[in-house]
This record gives structure tokens, sequence and C-alpha cells, in this order.
């Protein structure tokens, strides 16, 4: 039982201390001062209200991603395609978000485009789920292909009519539709930033999938065949039947990671809006354990990271957390990995 | 001119040729990888960093030969780097994968601003100049077939084929592949063949990468455009064989030289289709070969230690 979150935590700081040390390494060869790029860095993210705000937009559709990736992982199944399901959501906002009368209330237009966002999403792993479950195809090919299916897909939607002519973004959504800013409902000193309420909303999701998966039966008939499918089989609970819902609840909740960037932030939808949250989803799914904290903790890192490299892009290009964020995902696996091995080790 | 005449002419064999010459690479750089038994979701990461590594060893060297074989190392060592992770760091390889796609893509706009000051392309290079100058569709297919890499590719492609089925090497992989405990009990070291076969894997994607560059005569940020995703839809397409592979890449290459010579008649459209049908057919033919499963059939199938680990 000591063990329990114990070699988790451990692997994940070394895994996250690593992906630092590398960062600093690159600064160095770079020819910049670490202390200072790093000083740099935490003051333009934590060290300011405006800084501050923007990681915590940044870190919002990351949240989303991160545990709708989870979700799927919990059963099993490894969701690559948040990213593909996070792009059609995203057109799919925009694009009905916009075609709401104009007078739509909050009430109505904000809970419509949730659900449109979430069902988008969903339907965007539909494939995978149903090849999955149904035929047991591997779900990361098909989740990948899926991804660049969406890529295409959304290109040819907006060229067919559903951009503005000439443009590559949906018309305006409906005032109704939109999603506070923060700074607007009374947190002032964000002023400036992008986090709104879908923050909130986020959060919200966040502990809904972990009340779903530890309280609900089928929540926790889908973490047991994610243990163990033999088993669940022969305790007769249907296995496929709760992989496909994995899947399409995962690609339900990425979907959902659309609406901060195009509801909170932008307005509209413009091709490539939100485009990485996707990926960043999986980082932070295998940082955050399965555990709602963790996977707050891991999004806020990323976010950290995100905006910490437009904050030092005048001296080192920004493109060095991006490699930090691959580094500290190997890091991190390869320490599980290891952590794993000597626990086992110590056992036997 | 008319519509068939062109896609039956010159310039469109030479732009398919040009153009499949990278899908064919990262995908025999995929069936190595797999063959052994390690998933390689990186070829995208390997097409790009290779690509800049050619260039960078280009512009300083001036030799396009450097650049071939600057590129190649870079690819195998990104080879040995994802095996080592996966084989010896016991990580899962879609998580390596992943991870590599993301250090190479955020890699090469460092060096990029740290050698050139720019986040968007390299200086240009000359890479290879064979044949004559011409515009023509002729003067096209003549410069491309003689083109090094060109030539180098079609090897390879022979070359993978033969030595996967009839080398006691290309055995080995398959055995891993297929069977790694089975492959460790008769004496077979699992984990060095796997190393090998992923590095081997990622030095022909490497020059897939170089191919991609030199085409372009200068490296541009992000120029992989998805072709890595292409290849490893080739590979699942083609029953992770290497003729198969090439014949698929060569298909899709096609496509795309189809927007090309047909441009001006093509409407952006039809050009987003035309790009959805590599992954519409990988998702059918997923779809077949689960539904195949059990049945007996052997053909077209995953190596069945795809992604398994041996003690």
């Amino acid at each position: 039982m000591r063990w329990r979150v114990g070699p988790a935590v451990v692997a994940t700081v070394a895994g996250v201390a690593a992906g630092w040390l590398a960062l600093a390494v690159l600064v160095w060869i770079y020819g910049e001062s670490p202390r200072e790029v790093i000083a740099q860095l935490v003051s333009g993210t934590w060290g300011m209200p405006y800084g501050v705000g923007q990681v915590l937009y940044k870190a919002t559709p990351l949240l989303l991603t991160g545990v709708a990736v989870d979700m799927a992982l919990r059963a099993g199944l490894f969701n690559v395609g948040a990213e593909g399901q996070l792009a059609v959501a995203g057109l799919a906002i925009g694009a009905v978000g916009a075609r709401l009368g104009i007078g739509s209330p909050a009430w109505l237009a904000v809970p419509a485009v949730i659900a449109v966002g979430a069902l988008s999403g969903a339907t965007w792993a539909v494939v995978p789920a149903v090849l999955r479950a149904r035929y047991g195809a591997n779900e990361v090919i098909s989740t990948i292909m899926m991804n660049r299916l969406a890529d295409a897909a959304v290109g040819l939607a907006l060229a067919a009519g559903l951009a503005i002519p000439g443009t590559v973004r949906t018309p305006d959504v409906v005032p109704g539709a939109r999603l506070a800013r923060l700074d607007a409902v009374g947190l002032t000193s964000l002023h400036g930033s992008a986090v709104s309420v879908a923050l909130v909303l986020s959060l919200a999701v966040a502990i809904l999938a972990a009340w779903w998966r530890t309280r609900s039966r089928i929540g926790r008939e889908t973490t047991l065949v994610g243990l163990s499918p033999i088993a669940c089989a022969a305790e007769r609970i249907p296995v496929a039947g709760r992989l496909g819902t994995a899947m399409v609840l995962s690609g339900a909740i990425a979907g959902l990671g659309a609406l901060a960037p195009v509801l909170g932030y932008k307005g509209y939808f413009e091709s490539g809006l939100g485009a990485g949250a996707g990926f960043g989803g999986i980082a932070v799914a295998l940082l955050g354990r399965g555990h709602p904290v963790g996977l707050l903790l891991a999004a806020l890192l990323f976010g950290t990271l995100e905006q910490g490299g437009l904050a030092i892009n005048a001296r080192v290009p920004m493109e060095v957390t991006t490699i930090l964020q691959g580094v500290v995902i190997v890091a991190v696996a390869l320490a599980d990995a290891r952590v794993r091995a000597a626990v086992l080790g110590r056992r036997a | 001119m008319s519509v068939l005449e062109q896609i039956l002419g010159a310039t469109m064999l030479a732009q398919t040729l040009r153009m499949g010459v990278p899908y064919v690479c990262a995908a025999l750089g995929g069936v190595w990888s797999e063959r052994s038994g390690v998933i390689n979701i990186g070829l995208e990461g390997m097409l790009l960093a290779s690509g800049l590594g050619a260039v960078v060893a280009h512009v300083a060297t001036a030799s396009p030969w450097v650049g071939v074989l600057a590129g190649v190392l870079v690819g195998a060592a990104l080879g040995v780097a994802h095996a080592l992770v996966v084989v010896r760091g016991r990580v899962d390889a879609i998580v390596s994968g992943l991870a590599l796609n993301l250090v190479a893509l955020g890699a090469t706009r460092f060096v990029l601003r740290a050698l050139y000051d720019s986040s968007s392309n390299s200086p240009p290079v000359e890479g290879f100049r064979m044949g004559g100058a011409g515009a023509s569709g002729a003067a096209l297919l003549a410069r491309t077939l003689l083109d090094p890499l060109t030539l180098a590719t079609a090897g390879l492609v022979l070359a993978s084929a033969w030595a996967l089925a009839r080398t006691r090497f290309g055995l080995r992989v398959w055995a891993s592949g297929e069977d790694p405990a089975a492959a460790a009990a008769v004496g077979v070291d699992v984990g060095r063949i796997r190393l090998a076969a992923v590095a081997l894997g990622g030095g022909i994607c490497g020059l897939g990468g170089v191919a991609l560059a030199y085409d372009q005569h200068q490296f541009q940020s992000g120029m992989s455009g998805g072709r890595g995703f292409i290849a490893l839809a080739a590979v699942i397409l083609s029953g992770w064989r290497p003729a198969q592979a090439a014949a698929a890449c060569l298909a899709f290459a096609a496509l795309d030289a189809l927007q090309i010579v047909a441009q001006d008649r093509a409407r952006a459209a039809s050009g987003y289709v035309v790009q959805m049908l590599p992954y519409a057919a990988t998702l059918v033919s997923l779809w077949l070969i689960a539904r195949r499963r059990g049945q007996g059939s052997i053909a077209g199938r995953p190596p069945s230690g795809l992604g398994k680990t041996v003690d």
C-alpha cells in the first residue's frame, strides 16, 4: 500500500526535473544564461497577473484533453486522436455558434454549443471505438488516421462554405454563446488575458469524470476492463460495450477542449485554432496518473511551458519548450519503468 | 493537351517518382522497425530532423554527399534513441514515438533559429542536379530518374525485400517481431536485433528526409507535412512488406502528382478529398485485417509480437 502513490510521484518529479535540466542545457548551448532565462520564464508566467491568466487559459483545453486521454487510458485504450476530436469540435462549435439566433439568451445558447462540442468530438471517436470494441483493431493507428482525416475534413468544410469567403475563419458566434472572460466577471486583475469561465467548466468536467470512474457502476466496470478484460468477460461485464463507451466519452471530453479557444478567446473558429492541445493532453494524462489533482497540476505545468515559451522568445527560441515537453514525456516514462522494475524486484 | 494525355505523360510519372521517394523511404523505415516488433509512429519526426541535418551539413561543406551522410546518420541516431527508450527503457513505443515527433519539431525550429536566425527556412542548397535543365516533362523525368536518391531508394526497396526474407539478419528481425520469446529461446538477442532494425529503418527514413529537403533546395520548418503518417498508413496497407509498401507509397504519390499536374482544373475541395484517401483506405484496411483475424489468413497481418517486450 505504501508504494501505491510513492513511486508514481517519484518518477514524475524525476522526469520533470530532467526536463528542466535539458532546458537549462539547451539555453546554455544557445549562449544565454540558464538562470536568467528560467527566471524570465517564471516571472513572465506566474510573476504577474496577466501571465497567470494566460497560463490558466492555455491549461484549460489541456486539462480537458488530459482528462479525455486519461479516461480512455483507464480502460486500456490509447486515444491519440484528441487532436482531431478537438479540431472537429472547434469547427462545429464555431459553425453552430454563428448560426444561432442573434438574440439567443445565454442559458439556451451556451448549453447548445457545449452539447455540439461534446457530440462532434464523440462522433470523431466513433470509428476508432467501433473498430476497437467490435473488431479488436488497434486504436492507436485508427486515431492517428482520424487526426489526419480531421485536418483535411476541417479544411474541406471551411473551403466548402463554413468559412467567410476568402478566409479560413467562421463568422463570429452570437454574443449569447460566448463564454465570459474571467476579467469581465470580477477578477479584474487578470485584465487582458484570455482565461474564461471555460476554466471553471473544465474543472467541473475533470471532477465529474473522476466521480464517474470511481462511483458509478459503468465507470468502475470500465476501469476493471482496463485492468483485465478477460476477467471482466468471465464476470459477464460487456467488455466491448465498456471499451466503446470509454472511447466515445473520451472523444466528447476532448471536443469540449475547443470551448476555451473558440468561445472564450476568439469568438470564432479558424484553421489551426487549438492545435497541439490534443497531443499536449497525452502528456498531461501520462503525468497526471489518473488523479484529477495530478491532471490539473500537469495541465498547469504544460500551460506554463506554452506561455513561458512566449515570455522568453526574445532571448531563446520558444521552441525549447516544445523540446522540453518531449523530454519530460520520455523522462517520466523512463523513470516510471525504472521505479516499477525496482519495486517488482524488491517484492520478488 | 487533354487531361488523359497529361495523366499518362512523362510529367505525371516524374512527379509521382519525385514525390514518392520520401514516402517510400519513410515506409521502408517503418517496415524494418515494425517487422522487428517496435511500433514506430516517429517517422514524421525522423523525416523532419534528417532533412535539416542534411541541409546543415550541405551548407557547411558545400557537398550534397556529406549532406546525405548527415541526414542518414540523424535518422539512424533517432532510430537508436527510439529503440533504446523502448527496448532497454521499457517505455511504450507510442509514448516514445510521440515524444520523438515533439522533440524533432521543436529541435528543428530551434536549430533553424540558432544557426540561420530564421524560424521558417534554411539558406538554399544545391542538392543533386543531374541531367538537363529543361522544363519539359521528359527533362524532368530524366532528372528524377538520374537522381542518386531516387536510384538509392529503388535499390533499398529491392534490398529490403530480399534481406527481410532471405538473409540471416532479416529472418532474425522477422522472428523478433513475430514471437520474441521463441526467438530469445533459440538464442537470438532480441533486444540487439530490434536496436539494429530500428536504427537501420531510421537511416532509410533519414534518406527520405534528405530527398524531401533537396527536392525543395532548402529546409522549411514543418516540411514533412504529415508524410511520416502517410508512410505509416502505407506500412499498414502493405501488410508490413517492403515492396507492397513502396507500391502503396507510389499510389499516394500519384494522387499528389495528379493534383499538381491537373492543378488548373482541380479546385481546392477536390484537393482535400484526395488528401483523405490514404487515411480512409488505412481505416478500411484496419477493419479488414481485424475482421479476418483468426480465419487462418496469413498474408498482410501485423507481426504478432508487435509492441511486445521480452524479459
